[in-house]
């Protein structure tokens, strides 16, 4: 269990807007803090880590959360700069 | 002559924090699923980081023109096509199965019903995370667009060769 800093509810949004919200959110942080996106669109398993990669923060962890109807996943970004 | 060896990995980190790979994207067509899929990539691409140009031509104008703007043309022949041909980005057609708006009125239910965002939304998400818009002059005078019938914000007219000066340093250029 990871411990964020910051949550942001990005569930029943689409791509792109997952990572458009979190490119916006992780703004407000400070350098080492982390930030929770949870979303139910299963593309952020792969997208996150490429957003991560790409702008260079790093990509924690990812959980996955059965819950009725769809999934949950909850991806971990640390701001490192 | 001073030589200073640099681990490729090191020198290919360093030249993307200096110079981040840039987007540019023609948008030619005017159909909504087609400028939807452009305005995704674009947005996607700026939340990455990447600064991205888009350069509206043709139908493509139509998306980044006021709603219900007509032909400012004097002589007859283009000012019945731009009474044909209507601005706006939420009066966009579907490319198939748009029955007379029908269809795509459907559509745009079912993206709302989903909270996906319209084209409208994407164009004002776009501005936003600062993608640049560029407006083809040669079409914009083709199909008697004036200037002032564009959206805010929608300030640059140019030609080919402001896209390909644009485009030669892209990583990635698209054509939708």
């Amino acid at each position: 269990m990871i411990q964020a800093d910051v949550k942001l509810d990005t569930l029943g949004y689409f791509c792109p807007m997952p990572i458009i919200m979190t490119s916006k959110k992780i703004k407000e942080l400070a350098v080492g803090q982390i930030l929770e996106v949870a979303s139910d669109d299963e593309g952020i398993k792969k997208d996150m880590p490429a957003w991560c990669q790409t702008i260079g923060h790093e990509m924690v962890g990812l959980e996955e959360e059965d819950t009725n109807p769809k999934k949950v996943y909850k991806a971990y970004v640390k701001k490192t700069k | 002559m001073n030589v200073t060896n640099v681990e490729p990995v090191t020198a290919l980190a360093e030249l993307q924090e200096t110079k981040p790979a840039k987007v540019t994207i023609v948008v030619l067509s005017g159909d909504m699923d087609r400028v939807m899929a452009a305005f995704i990539i674009a947005t996607g691409a700026a939340a990455m980081g990447m600064p991205v140009t888009m350069f509206f031509t043709f139908w493509g104008l139509n998306v980044i023109r006021k709603k219900g703007t007509t032909s400012s043309a004097k002589d007859w022949l283009r000012k019945m096509f731009g009474f044909l041909n209507k601005g706006g980005a939420d009066n966009l057609p579907l490319s198939r199965f748009h029955f007379g708006g029908l269809g795509t009125t459907m559509m745009k239910k079912v993206m709302r019903d989903n909270r996906m965002p319209s084209v409208p939304e994407l164009l004002e998400t776009a501005q936003d995370l600062g993608v640049n818009m560029i407006a083809c002059t040669t079409t914009l005078g083709l199909m008697g667009i004036s200037k002032d019938t564009l959206l805010d914000g929608i300030d640059q007219l140019a030609g080919v060769s402001t896209y390909l000066a644009e485009a030669k340093d892209g990583a990635v250029n698209l054509f939708i």
